[in-house]
């Protein structure tokens, strides 16, 4: 088995702010971390390495030091780390971004083919959980997102079992490998990284990529020039005008609060057991 | 790319065992508003195995045309089978202007056809709007970080589309006696070329009515400061019959799991009470509880933005606050000897 995991650095606090000229958040401005779902995938790619043997690649997109979380994820288990950074990637949408992913995964299934890509459901700092199916697409292997169990694999029928979360519920579903699967948190726990794997990620050095090293790449599909959206405005949404404050001490706020609940809106009321 | 080409507003009709999702019926009320400044017609597509029965009901809600692929390989929805279909559609049709629920199905749904269409999909919109000169929809959503929303645009790329976060928008009442136009496109699907089958689909609603359907939540924030005053919640839901939700916040820090999630990346709720407690209100948490009927919010900060939100604001510590108003309610309990409830 030889298991691709999506990983992507994101910034670790809600406190980051954003460049009023270029409405884009400034990563600069909060402590990168490897995003959470996608610590997750790794962990999962563990798993199913534990019982199938293979080998882990991680691949990520971003600046230089987006190195720091390929060496994260060789910490939780990962063989490999393979970086797509240049220029040209920069300002990527959710559409160019899978595009230049694809790009990576194509070179990477060159030396080893590819059976599974794993990605996490989304990234905390765009929330759109698009990029995972998009590359899914691209390699033309069905997707099955928001999985919060990888129940068997089997090798020999090069098929899988997984369980993806619905709205209300999950479903059981068989798809042949490969596959691309996109990971709830609840998958799994993230384990404690053993002495070994800490200090081989301690000295690890990834394979950083830039846009010459991949083959067949439209440049045009690249970037800020290869995505279709772009951030029109930023605004504060109107502000809805507030209601009424209980005033006093606390005891008068709270029976204020009581006496409306109970009395005057009579909204909260007493099933008399007896 | 000839823009002209495309016209029209699309919305994708989910429908699970011939059940039409609730934000499919309110996307049809956001659409129409959309087509109507957009002088374009309003259509509904739906696809799945014998479910003509369901177009009237599109029509009723909003739609002036419905497109049906109707075949028994899309009985369940998969992403390879289902975006054939749309494809197919879209293909053909080229509307301007796609809406899909963001639901698991819709996201995944949405992302897949956005590939292979080579256009842009905004995730998770909370607010729709269009700019009728140049036709461009206005795709907003909540901004990382900060009390701030960013609208998306797709200019040069047909058909536009976004995924909306459901119970945000408003459905239309019913009008059974509209008329529509409804459009059948065969498709040809064979079972053997799917890589993907759905073996059981397992029902599970406890998890979920917890809070979708309450009708009282009480709602803790990181301003409980740690998890064991944030007990002080779930002792005032237990006492007054409500589900206990909590911030993104909560629940990163683990003091609930992510069902139990209000917000853009959990639950959008809609209860009858909504107690926001240590909660300061970004915009995240505001859109998926502010059209709860009635929000109480307890909170230090006076400016806090969750007042804004508010029917009923206290400005006070909720370490002081909420154990006396359990206490209230209790004493209540016992004097008149029964349990609370929503009325």
């Amino acid at each position: 088995m030889h298991i691709v995991v999506c990983v992507k650095q994101v910034p670790d606090t809600k406190i980051i702010k954003i460049n009023p000229k270029t409405n884009t958040l400034d990563r600069r401005s909060a402590p990168a971390i490897l995003n959470p779902y996608d610590a997750h995938a790794v962990q999962e790619a563990v798993k199913i390495k534990e019982k199938t043997d293979g080998t882990i690649s991680v691949l990520s997109m971003g600046p230089p030091q987006a190195t720091a979380v390929i060496k994260k994820s060789i910490e939780i288990g990962a063989d490999r780390g393979y970086l797509i950074s240049d220029r040209a990637f920069a300002g990527a949408d959710t559409l160019a971004t899978s595009y230049a992913l694809s790009k990576a995964l194509e070179r990477i299934s060159k030396d080893l083919p590819v059976d599974m890509v794993i990605c996490g459901k989304h990234a905390i700092d765009g929330d759109t959980g698009q990029v995972g199916p998009g590359i899914a697409r691209r390699m033309d292997i069905p997707p099955v997102t928001n999985v919060i169990e990888v129940s068997e694999v089997n090798q020999q029928e090069k098929t899988v079992l997984i369980k993806r979360k619905l709205t209300s519920g999950y479903e059981l579903i068989q798809s042949e490998l490969p596959c691309l699967l996109t990971v709830e948190k609840e998958i799994n726990d993230i384990e404690y990284s053993p002495m070994p794997n800490m200090i081989k990620a301690a000295r690890y050095e990834p394979v950083i990529w830039a846009v010459s090293d991949l083959e067949n790449v439209e440049r045009t599909q690249l970037g800020l020039k290869g995505s279709p959206t772009i951030v029109g405005k930023m605004f504060t949404p109107p502000r809805p005008e507030g209601g009424i404050r209980l005033e006093g001490s606390s005891d008068e706020q709270v029976s204020q609060l009581m006496e409306v609940l109970m009395e005057k809106k009579d909204l909260l009321t007493i099933q008399s057991s007896k | 790319m000839n823009l002209d080409d495309f016209r029209g507003v699309w919305i994708f009709i989910e429908q699970n065992d011939g059940k039409i999702e609730g934000v499919s019926l309110e996307l049809l009320g956001a659409g129409r508003k959309l087509a109507d400044k957009l002088q374009v017609p309003l259509s509904g597509f739906l696809l799945g195995s014998e479910i003509k029965s369901l177009a009237n009901q599109v029509i009723a809600y909003g739609a002036d045309q419905v497109y049906m692929v109707d075949h028994p390989v899309l009985k369940n929805y998969r992403t390879e089978s289902y975006m054939k279909g749309v494809m197919l559609l879209a293909e053909k049709y080229k509307p301007e202007i796609i809406l899909y629920g963001a639901t698991p199905n819709g996201k995944d749904l949405a992302s897949a056809v956005a590939t292979d269409l080579n256009t842009g999909l905004t995730a998770d919109t909370t607010m729709l709007d269009v700019d009728v000169d140049n036709r461009l929809l206005e795709a907003s959503r909540p901004a990382f970080g900060g009390n701030i929303m960013a609208t998306i645009l797709c200019k040069k790329h047909r058909p536009q589309m976004a995924t909306v976060r459901p119970k945000v928008m408003k459905a239309l009442e019913p009008d059974t006696s509209r008329l529509g136009k409804i459009i059948e496109e065969s498709i040809s699907l064979q079972e053997e070329d799917m890589r993907t089958k759905v073996l059981r689909i397992v029902n599970d609603v406890t998890k979920k009515a917890n809070l979708a359907d309450a009708h009282v939540i009480v709602c803790g924030g990181k301003g409980m400061g740690d998890l064991q005053n944030f007990q002080l919640i779930h002792e005032l839901a237990d006492t007054i019959g409500a589900s206990v939700g909590g911030t993104r916040d909560v629940v990163e820090a683990g003091w609930l799991p992510h069902e139990q999630q209000v917000g853009q990346t959990g639950e959008t709720v809609t209860p009858k009470i909504y107690f926001a407690i240590g909660i300061s209100g970004a915009i995240q948490h505001v859109v998926g509880m502010k059209n709860s009927e009635f929000i109480i919010a307890i909170n230090k900060d006076p400016n806090a933005p969750i007042f804004d939100v508010a029917t009923y604001g206290i400005v006070g510590d909720a370490m002081e606050i909420v154990p006396k108003l359990i206490e209230q309610f209790k004493q209540l309990r016992t004097e008149k000897g029964g349990e609370i409830s929503y009325a």
